[in-house]
């Protein structure tokens, strides 16, 4: 089966966000930028298909500026076979992503698209679900397990309270979640490989899909700030502390 | 205007999140319908009607809905639509699930995770795990948003709204409910709890886990929670993850035993109103944000604390 993996450049992880001073959005100057974890786990996923040969090509496209390319280059370099990059500097909104993205599988037919649940710059957690409603297809998101079943597929998803199981037909969607894989490194002689495979170079403008966005960002602001509280010096104290503050 | 909201439940019981959902529905105005899918539901209709400022109950009622699946979801509410200016679904797996899939064949963006109502066009959320508030307007004329609970109140239970059967959608769909396994627990649930006693990896193992958390958390008649790394490590089930992409919590009371506080957790839990840590190394990251920190090897604490509640 074909699988497209769609990749997205976010902040990395582990950087303090700091919010701009003029209120109209966060810094990202200067700021590593990484690829977002979850996509890294659906391009593992991906990648671990082709290699139990249930999976015979994967596609990786990505959404965003020049630098995106880097984020492709990375998730060829974990095993991908060949790269697709829209290339754009606008702002575009996971319902914009999801039109561009459906019609990369009306060209690339895919039987399977592998998304990460959400991004974490903007925790949205819409475009593969979105993506799944434009093309008609069912989707399996917050994936804990998948399996191929025949021409189905099985995803047990995380879910409040627990798993759930479904069988989906294929083509599908599937959003994975943390614990469905752990990522690997891409080795040396693998990051090297990966510059040799093709990136294809495209504009939202060939595929015809209006990216306007919809909403319109009237400020961003910092969260009240928790201010540290008190040190205690034993268990004796931290009762007395809580009966005190009317919590026990 | 009107406003359609989804219910929150498991066939038997209606749950909390759609009280608030209702809450936050109320502050956009309109006439606020409550819609519950299910198979065998009816005790959750009239729950729902109770809750107060409902207008009326839809209930759709099928095997189609039990689980309530995505495709079998978009299939029933897509038309339901016509009749609504907004839908407000709670952002529980159930709602993160189903919403974009009705927003997008509605041809809308939705609005995730919102914390508040700001007027019928603007919403404010949060982004970057928290670490930034957005104030954002719409553009679309039907909004398709989803709720975070902790940000609302639960609207009360004086309501007496009749309930008005709607066609569940016809199957199959092209997904289908295999089975599920859930933790069964008398535990109060992790993102509506009062209390809530978190564990991280320090713990060490699962053992260790049963061992000094459950305990304390049985004193506290607090819900059970974790950090992504004590989860990973398989020391709490995967839907105990407080954090950024697991349960966002919001209690009178949290308490972070050997959690560090990655930006990630801290993302899940930092509006509680009183935060307890218990960690040995004094630098962690989770005193920063905790009312009181005790530094202390949680091994001789937490049973000390257990034995003196």
């Amino acid at each position: 089966m074909k699988v497209l993996v769609p990749v997205k450049r976010v902040i990395d992880y582990n950087v303090k966000v700091r919010v701009k001073p003029d209120q109209t959005g966060v810094d990202l100057a200067n700021v590593k930028m990484s690829m977002n974890p979850f996509d890294e786990i659906s391009v593992e996923e991906a990648v671990r298909m082709k290699e139990a040969g249930t999976a015979t090509e994967v596609v990786i496209v990505s959404i965003g500026p020049q630098q995106a390319q880097e984020t492709i280059r990375t998730a060829l370099a974990m095993g991908g076979d060949r790269g697709i990059l829209i290339k754009t500097d606008e702002t575009v909104e996971p319902l914009a992503v999801a039109k561009l993205l459906a019609k990369v599988v009306e060209e690339e037919n895919p039987d399977l698209v592998l998304l990460g649940k959400q991004a974490i710059d903007d925790d949205s957690n819409q475009t593969g679900q979105m993506l799944a409603a434009l093309l008609d297809w069912p989707q399996g998101t917050f994936a804990y397990k998948l399996e191929k079943d025949g021409d189905a597929l099985t995803v047990t998803r995380e879910v409040d309270g627990g798993l759930q199981t479904l069988k989906l037909t294929t083509p599908a969607i599937v959003t994975v979640d943390l614990r469905l894989n752990e990522p690997r490194y891409a080795s040396l002689p693998n990051i090297m490989k990966a510059k040799k495979k093709p990136i294809d170079e495209k504009a939202p403008g060939d595929y015809g899909v209006d990216i306007a966005p919809r909403l319109s960002v009237v400020k961003v602001t910092e969260p009240p700030v928790r201010e540290a509280g008190e040190k205690v010096e034993d268990v004796a104290t931290l009762v007395s502390k809580l009966k005190a503050a009317g919590a026990i | 205007m009107a406003v359609l909201v989804i219910a929150e439940h498991d066939n038997a019981s209606l749950n909390d999140a759609t009280h608030k959902v209702v809450t936050a529905a109320a502050k956009f105005g309109g006439d606020v319908d409550v819609l519950v899918a299910g198979e065998g539901a009816g005790d959750v209709a009239s729950a729902a009607g109770k809750i107060s400022g409902v207008r009326k109950v839809l209930h759709a009622d099928g095997a189609s809905v039990a689980k309530q699946v995505a495709e079998a979801m978009e299939a029933l509410v897509v038309p339901l639509m016509d009749g609504y200016d907004a839908v407000f679904i709670p952002a529980t797996t159930m709602g993160k699930n189903i919403g974009p899939r009705i927003a997008a064949k509605l041809d809308v963006m939705q609005l995730s995770d919102i914390t508040d109502v700001i007027d019928t066009d603007t919403f404010e959320r949060p982004i970057y795990a928290g670490n930034a508030i957005l104030t954002v307007k719409s553009s679309d004329a039907k909004k398709v948003i989803t709720v975070r609970g902790t940000a609302f109140d639960a609207a009360s239970e004086d309501g007496s709204a009749s309930v008005e059967s709607v066609d569940a959608p016809a199957g199959p769909f092209k997904s289908e409910f295999v089975s599920e396994q859930m933790v069964k627990s008398d535990r109060p649930e992790l993102a509506g709890a009062k209390r809530v006693v978190s564990g991280g990896r320090a713990l060490g193992s699962k053992e260790e886990f049963d061992r000094l958390i459950v305990p304390l958390a049985d004193k506290l008649e607090a819900a059970v929670g974790a950090s992504r790394a004590a989860v990973d490590a398989g020391y709490a089930p995967n839907d105990y993850q407080v954090g950024q992409t697991g349960k966002i919590v919001a209690p009178e009371l949290y308490v972070a035993v050997g959690i560090s506080g990655a930006i990630q957790h801290l993302a899940g839990m930092k509006d509680s109103k009183i935060i307890v840590a218990i960690n040995k190394d004094e630098e962690a990251p989770i005193f920063q944000v905790a009312d009181y920190g005790l530094v202390a090897d949680l091994f001789v604490a937490v049973p000390e604390l257990t034995e003196a509640l």
